[in-house]
């Protein structure tokens, strides 16, 4: 039974993780029908950022409290460079063919890589002192980590907040709107540009956040963006590209397969992963909530 | 036809001709006169050069853009690495026959799934499929030697032993080696593209409605164009891995895939002998950007960008637009 709920209790964890990751992807290819093959690499962004802050603001003798608000740094380090990145370089490819669209956010994956490896250099960088701050919960006999528990909450609440954002405030309908029909939004009056900007930023706000608090309990290390790309499309997949509900379902369906995956056949965890994937594509390729 | 476009055709002929001999001649002449460095460069570039040229089959022909053809890259090579380990095979003819089968079961099994679909569901499906062999061949430790890879010894060309001396051997022989198997490979990728079945294909890609309504039947074609696109690229693999002496699962990876795409748009993918120029072009670029910095990626990545942004028609686009100046000019 603890077993279980530990077992369990991994996989709700990667999938907040998963879901800060794919939501902001699907959002941003909601939108604007991009598909950001440098989504990962924000997230890498996020927690190189948030280690380095932390790292340093534990160096200069800050208390505890304090650590835990520089925790957010790299979720706002992600959304300005998300912010600099959309009008200067997506912005001239929405109307070009998709390959070009993929091969300038290829361009920026190899690009946002080697800034981190430029900036933080080759060695993993952790943010540990927050997480021995939380301390452990005993589940039965066992221990689990609190600050696990902490991040499950960050993935629900930042699911709810833009569920919320998005279906019941007034930016939330222009933005549906914009994504559904974006020349009619523009005839509307809808300031589309400025619309795409604030999307994308939320996407790289999430991404960044997802690599925030995901570097106190696991290191920030170099190709961590690339992995985490890869995982984040087998979720959209299954959930259906630009569709956040589609992003959260995705995000738990990956989660529970990985973790069930890993304890028992990890040879080929990852294939039927891709696998899965695959499979969604051929028989629904909209993904189980998405719009054909 | 007409004698004027009798004419035409030949004074076009004349021309490729023209390009063609002192290319051919130089490519001949290269191992004797640049010395090792560079002989074993442009090899890397002739066996990328059959690569892209196969996958620009899918994206410059039919207007498919694949995210996944390090798939077929690497399981040619890979197919080389098993056949040594397990059969201790040792002759290059037979590596050739062998990844090419391997591969051509593999991209028909993968093309059959992927050609369905077109624009970003086929590039996002054959690059999931492309990380199922990553990830089989990453974890499969015991078979493929995880990310330590699979050291392939130097073979045995037409049945000659390869002899002592390895880079004797990789620069004169085995360079001539695949100059002509490139020869062999651009012939016959020009003899398909200008063929019925090519024509088709472009049909296809410009429209594919009207493709279909004048009797093409879109799939087949497709998934025929997918099947021979993934055996030249591993055909690439095959030739690559005793080159480079080891299979890593780094050349199964997407990353890799999007240098094959990043290769084919450099050089240029509405143009016939683009992917090559491009695929020459990339492995000097990133040779010299590795041995310059260890920032190799952000040089190449700034490069990629520029690129889309400023010469979407890459270096062939850039020659035609010289060129028609230059006709303007006299």
């Amino acid at each position: 039974m603890e077993f279980l709920l530990i077992h369990g209790l991994n996989a709700l964890l990667y999938s907040s993780v998963l879901f800060l990751i794919a939501g902001g992807l699907s959002l941003i290819y909601g939108v604007m029908r991009i598909l950001n093959l440098a989504h990962g690499s924000l997230y890498a962004i996020g927690a190189f950022t948030t280690a380095w802050a932390v790292g340093a603001a534990a160096a200069a003798g800050a208390s505890n409290a304090v650590l835990l608000l520089v925790l957010p740094a790299g979720a706002i380090a992600a959304a300005a460079v998300g912010a600099a990145l959309e009008p200067t370089l997506l912005r001239p490819f929405y109307k070009r063919p998709e390959e070009y669209q993929l091969l300038v956010t290829f361009g920026l994956l190899m690009i946002i890589e080697d800034s981190l490896h430029l900036i933080w250099g080759p060695n993993p960088l952790s943010a540990g002192q927050v997480y021995q701050f939380f301390g452990s919960v005993s589940i039965g006999s066992a221990r689990y980590p609190a600050y696990s528990l902490t991040v499950i909450a960050v993935g629900i609440i930042a699911a709810l907040a833009l569920w919320a954002f998005i279906y019941r405030t007034r930016f939330g309908v222009v933005l549906r709107a914009t994504s559904q029909n974006m020349r009619m939004a523009s005839a509307l009056g809808v300031n589309v540009n400025r619309i795409y900007i604030q999307a994308f930023t939320i996407g790289c706000f999430m991404a960044g956040l997802g690599g925030a608090f995901v570097v106190p309990g696991q290191s920030a290390v170099l190709g961590m963006g690339v992995e985490a790309l890869v995982l984040a499309f087998v979720v959209v997949v299954i959930g259906g590209l630009g569709s956040l509900e589609g992003a959260f379902a995705g995000a738990l369906i990956v989660g529970f397969l990985r973790e069930t995956g890993i304890a028992l056949f990890p040879e080929v965890e990852l294939a039927v992963l891709y696998l899965i994937a695959a499979v969604v594509l051929i028989v629904r390729p909209a993904g189980l909530f998405g719009r054909t | 036809m007409s004698p004027d476009m009798k004419l035409q055709k030949q004074r076009s002929l004349l021309v490729i001709l023209a390009w063609l001999v002192p290319l051919a001649a130089a490519l001949l002449a290269a191992p004797h006169v640049v010395g090792p460095f560079h002989t074993l460069t442009i090899l890397y570039g002739l066996v990328f050069g059959i690569g892209v040229l196969g996958f620009n089959l899918l994206l410059g022909y039919t207007g498919l853009l694949s995210f996944g053809h390090s798939a077929y890259f690497g399981a040619g090579a890979y197919t080389v690495a098993l056949m040594v380990k397990y059969f201790k095979i040792g002759s290059m003819e037979l590596f050739l026959a062998g990844s090419v089968l391997i591969t051509a079961l593999i991209s028909l099994v993968f093309g059959f799934v992927c050609v369905r679909y077109t624009r970003i569901f086929f590039g996002i499906l054959t690059l999931a499929l492309s990380q199922v062999l990553w990830s089989l061949a990453f974890k499969f430790f015991w078979v493929t030697g995880g990310t330590d890879g699979l050291r392939i010894p130097t073979p045995s060309l037409l049945g000659m032993a390869p002899g002592t001396d390895k880079m004797e051997f990789l620069a004169f022989r085995y360079y001539y080696y695949v100059l002509v198997l490139f020869a062999v490979c651009v012939a016959v990728m020009w003899v398909i593209v200008h063929s019925p079945f090519g024509k088709a294909l472009q049909a296809i890609r410009d429209n594919e409605t009207r493709a279909e309504f004048i009797g093409i039947r879109i799939r087949r074609y497709r998934l025929i164009a997918f099947v021979v696109s993934g055996s030249f690229a591993g055909l690439a693999g095959a030739l690559w891995a005793p080159l480079n002496g080891l299979a890593t699962p780094d050349i199964l990876v997407w990353t890799f895939s999007g240098e094959i795409v990043f290769m084919a748009v450099l050089g240029g993918f509405h143009n016939f002998i683009g992917p090559i120029v491009g695929a020459m072009a990339f492995t000097y670029l990133k040779t010299y950007a590795v041995g310059l910095t260890v920032y190799w990626q952000l040089a190449l990545g700034t490069v990629l960008v520029v690129l889309v942004l400023a010469l979407p028609k890459g270096i062939m686009g850039l020659v035609e637009i010289v060129a028609a100046k230059l006709r303007r000019a006299r």
